[in-house]
């Protein structure tokens, strides 16, 4: 094995190092981000005021559709998967990936897929415009043609997420440094065996739903088609049973990062480390039978509008106890307060927010005012944003040092924090209140009587735009000139990737280390 | 868990991103052909991806020859393999729930005493195998959704025995069986054996491919297509997705097949390859049987 990297770009085209795969994931990711950013800045100008100011209606919808889209397959589980990359293999002391060759490919074919998808929005009648959960008739019969390259890039970034899958799943359970026992993992290393295996088992699920689409779409198959003998409410069974989980897969593995950081700030272990286990275990069991709270409107059964009510609010019961778990860490703790803490408190709390919002959903009757209104985004974005994305950039700057061997500038992590919490909490909280008072979601234009709080939001969001790009410039300058860090970095952390060097060695355990 | 030796992580290789480019250049030519161009980008992706996907596997062969693999290696395989297959169940799944719910919930729904069928679908009646869709129930002459002419159910055969799913399903857990043998003579260092047995399963693979043409030909020759209602859809997308991956599972045994009488490859302690390809074939073998009883049977 070579000691250290090769020498040129070739060195990123040709890598099988985990380290240099995870550095890309994550250098993609937040290339999309601010892509994805981008459109929801279009979309949020647009809404600065009622009327149609900026952009054409249907320019609107493609920015709502790529916009989640984006967000989703390409900030939010790529930048997942980085971490994985990064961290998983030093915090079981494995010397790479189980199958690096693999690895690699896994991640070079996610900027081709985003380049087909993006490429869409340049092709004759403009791209996706169907919302990013592209609903029957809406993505075949009357979608634009580019639906048919928006479904082939679904197809490739759903293998590249199901061989990312399997590479970690093999990693976790194969290549465990010896006296490293399931139940001494760290719970990043156990969310994310989790989130692979929902992954495996709902990428192809997505992956026959787009399939469906293609075929009634070209070869005239009637599975979303009434007329012969279909139905489009099937394309919503199949698209959420992939979609449910889906939002687990993007939550998950952000606990894992979250009861990695509390402790270390609140110098205590983890409070209810099998009780973190478990719950995550059964928050992943339940997100597969809950998946039609999100069709509660479309004239299900009472039984089944019973059933996935219950489903759903049950999965309250694991998610307290996560959280009780971190409050009780930091009970009676001897807290500091550093960037990656203040990330992940606010998490703790926002992330709550989200999910009592998401309790109020769960209630049936009560859902047939909120679907399709501002107060489902207001929800699912408390959930994603100060859920995925702080727990992100919690990760980013509690494992920086020990990326690049260097110390970020606290003062300006702090603002950047303060920054990014005010303007996710000025953008998405008065979301609330419109939704509930019955402003549509995926709508340019809305009522005059909306227009305070959705100047507010547009606001909120451009700040929250600009505090990313602080994110961006600290990292950069971080690596460039920041201070050492020390080997440990923080104070007394747990976890294998604290014993070795920083930055760590391009190959790290190729002899397994020794574990307590 | 480690102690074997030293795990082996393969210096830099261009294999993964020009199987990136082979890929996208394929479905990137694919969305392109089906939207009303040529297939010229299609094909010179396809080839591409197959020529790296050959040299990836021949790479990790020699690898294996040379030794480089150790036992935890091999078992990283074992479950990259297993979970690769619990992903083919799931893409089964979806379209297994697809027919699941066009049967139980759609049609009744549409065929049903209720304003659905009354405002809409007036006159539907909900039979299955579906031969009168909704359209034609209700737009007589001007529907344009129409159903097939014939369909493959069970009731639609006047004896077992000259009923071609029948003889499929006889193939194909023939099939599984043989191979089955084959994995067993090569445990015991039969290798004659093990040749002949194998050979045996990938002919079974191809009289299994032959029929199902067979079946095709004869479904198009009498009106019953893809685009013929739910009924069509259901049956050509499940049988041609089984078809499908048939083909993949005889191409994958094939392979073993030649390596194991042209280049000696397998021996009763390492014959990973030959395995992954079996626990793929059993794993073809048991979707078939779902869909001997879900589209055939219970057609």
């Amino acid at each position: 094995m070579a000691h250290g990297p090769a020498k040129g770009f070739s060195r990123w085209l040709y890598t099988t190092n985990h380290k240099d795969i995870g550095s890309m994931y994550l250098w993609f990711s937040f290339a999309m981000f601010l892509l994805g950013g981008v459109f929801a800045l279009v979309i949020r100008a647009e809404l600065f005021e009622p009327g149609l100011q900026i952009v054409e209606p249907g320019f609107f919808n493609q920015m709502t559709t790529m916009h989640g889209l984006v967000m989703v397959f390409g900030a939010v589980m790529p930048a997942f998967v980085g971490l994985a990359n990064w961290m998983i293999p030093m915090m079981v002391g494995a010397p790479d990936m189980a199958l690096p060759r693999m690895n690699n490919w896994s991640f070079w074919i996610l900027p081709f897929a985003f380049a087909m998808m993006v490429a869409t929005l340049f092709m004759e009648g403009g791209g996706p415009n169907f919302g990013w959960t592209f609903y029957a008739p809406l993505s075949t019969t009357y979608a634009p043609p580019s639906v048919t390259f928006f479904i082939f890039a679904v197809h490739i970034m759903g293998a590249s997420s199901i061989m990312g899958s399997i590479n970690i799943i093999a990693t976790i359970l194969n290549m465990r440094a010896p006296g490293m026992t399931l139940m001494k993992m760290p719970l990043f290393v156990w969310t994310w065996l989790i989130t692979a295996y929902l992954l495996i088992a709902v990428m192809p699920v997505l992956a026959g739903v787009v399939t469906m689409m293609l075929m009634d779409i070209h070869f005239g198959t009637s599975f979303f088609d009434a007329a012969g003998g279909g139905d489009p409410v099937l394309f919503q069974h199949v698209f959420w049973f992939f979609g449910h989980p889906e939002v687990y897969i993007m939550i998950l593995p952000a606990f894992g990062i979250v009861s990695a950081i509390i402790p270390t700030f609140a110098r205590k272990p983890l409070f209810g480390y099998s009780s973190m286990v478990y719950a995550t275990a059964s928050i992943a069991f339940l997100s597969f039978i809950v998946w039609a709270h999100h069709m509660f409107t479309v004239g299900l059964p009472i039984a089944g509008e019973l059933f996935f009510m219950y489903a759903t609010m049950l999965i309250a019961v694991p998610t307290g106890v996560k959280v009780f778990n971190w409050v009780t860490t930091m009970f009676k703790g001897s807290m500091t307060f550093e960037t990656p803490m203040l990330f992940s408190i606010a998490f703790v709390i926002l992330f709550t927010i989200g999910g009592f919002s998401g309790l109020m959903l769960a209630i049936a009757p009560a859902d047939f005012q909120y679907h399709d209104t501002y107060f489902v985004v207001a929800h699912f974005h408390y959930v994603l944003v100060p859920g995925a994305i702080f727990s992100i950039t919690a990760g980013v700057y509690y494992w920086l040092p020990k990326w690049c061997g260097n110390m970020y500038n606290e003062t300006m992590g702090k603002v950047q924090f303060w920054l990014a919490f005010i303007g996710l909490n000025v953008t998405f909280f008065p979301m609330h209140f419109v939704g509930l008072a019955g402003m549509q979601r995926r709508v340019p234009d809305y009522n005059q009587f909306f227009a305070d709080f959705n100047m507010i939001s547009s606001m909120g969001a451009f700040l929250f735009g600009a505090a990313q790009l602080m994110l961006l410039y600290n990292v950069i300058s971080t690596i460039v000139s920041g201070k050492k860090a020390s080997d440990e970095v923080w104070e007394d952390p747990e976890g294998l990737e604290w014993t070795v060097p920083s930055p760590a060695p391009y190959h790290t355990f190729s002899t397994p280390p020794p574990i307590k | 868990m480690s102690g074997e030796g030293t795990y082996y992580v393969p210096e830099q290789s261009k294999l993964p991103i020009f199987a990136s480019i082979g890929l996208f250049l394929t479905v990137f030519g694919a969305a392109g052909w089906l939207n009303g161009g040529g297939p010229t980008l299609f094909i010179v992706g396809f080839i591409m991806f197959a020529m790296v996907l050959w040299s990836w596997f021949s790479i990790v062969i020699k690898e294996n020859l040379q030794g480089l693999n150790d036992a935890q290696l091999k078992r990283s395989y074992v479950w990259a393999m297993g979970w690769f297959i619990f992903s083919e169940v799931m893409f089964f799944a979806a379209f297994f729930g697809a027919l699941y719910y066009m049967r139980q919930i759609a049609l009744p729904e549409l065929g049903g005493d209720n304003t659905t069928n009354q405002i809409l679908w007036s006159g539907f009646e909900n039979v299955w195998p579906l031969m009168t869709t909704p359209d034609m129930a209700t737009n007589g002459a001007d529907a344009k959704v129409l159903g097939p002419d014939i369909n493959m159910s069970v009731t639609t055969a006047d004896s077992i025995f000259t009923w071609l799913p029948f003889w499929n399903t006889a193939v194909l857990l023939t099939s599984s069986i043989t191979v089955h043998i084959a994995h067993t003579a090569l445990k015991n260092n039969n290798k004659k054996g093990f040749n002949l047995w194998l050979g045996i399963t990938v002919a079974l693979g191809v009289i299994f491919l032959f029929l199902q043409a067979a079946e095709y030909i004869h479904a198009y020759a009498e009106n019953l297509k893809i685009h013929h209602g739910a009924y069509g859809t259901t049956f050509f997308m499940l049988t041609g997705f089984h078809g499908l991956h048939v083909t993949m599972g005889t191409f994958m045994l094939l392979v073993m097949w030649l390596r194991s009488v042209l280049k000696g490859h397998f021996s009763h302690e390492d014959c990973f390859g030959f395995e992954a390809a079996s626990w793929y074939w059993h794993f073809v073998d048991v979707v078939w049987v779902g869909l001997f009883i879900f589209v055939y049977i219970f057609g």
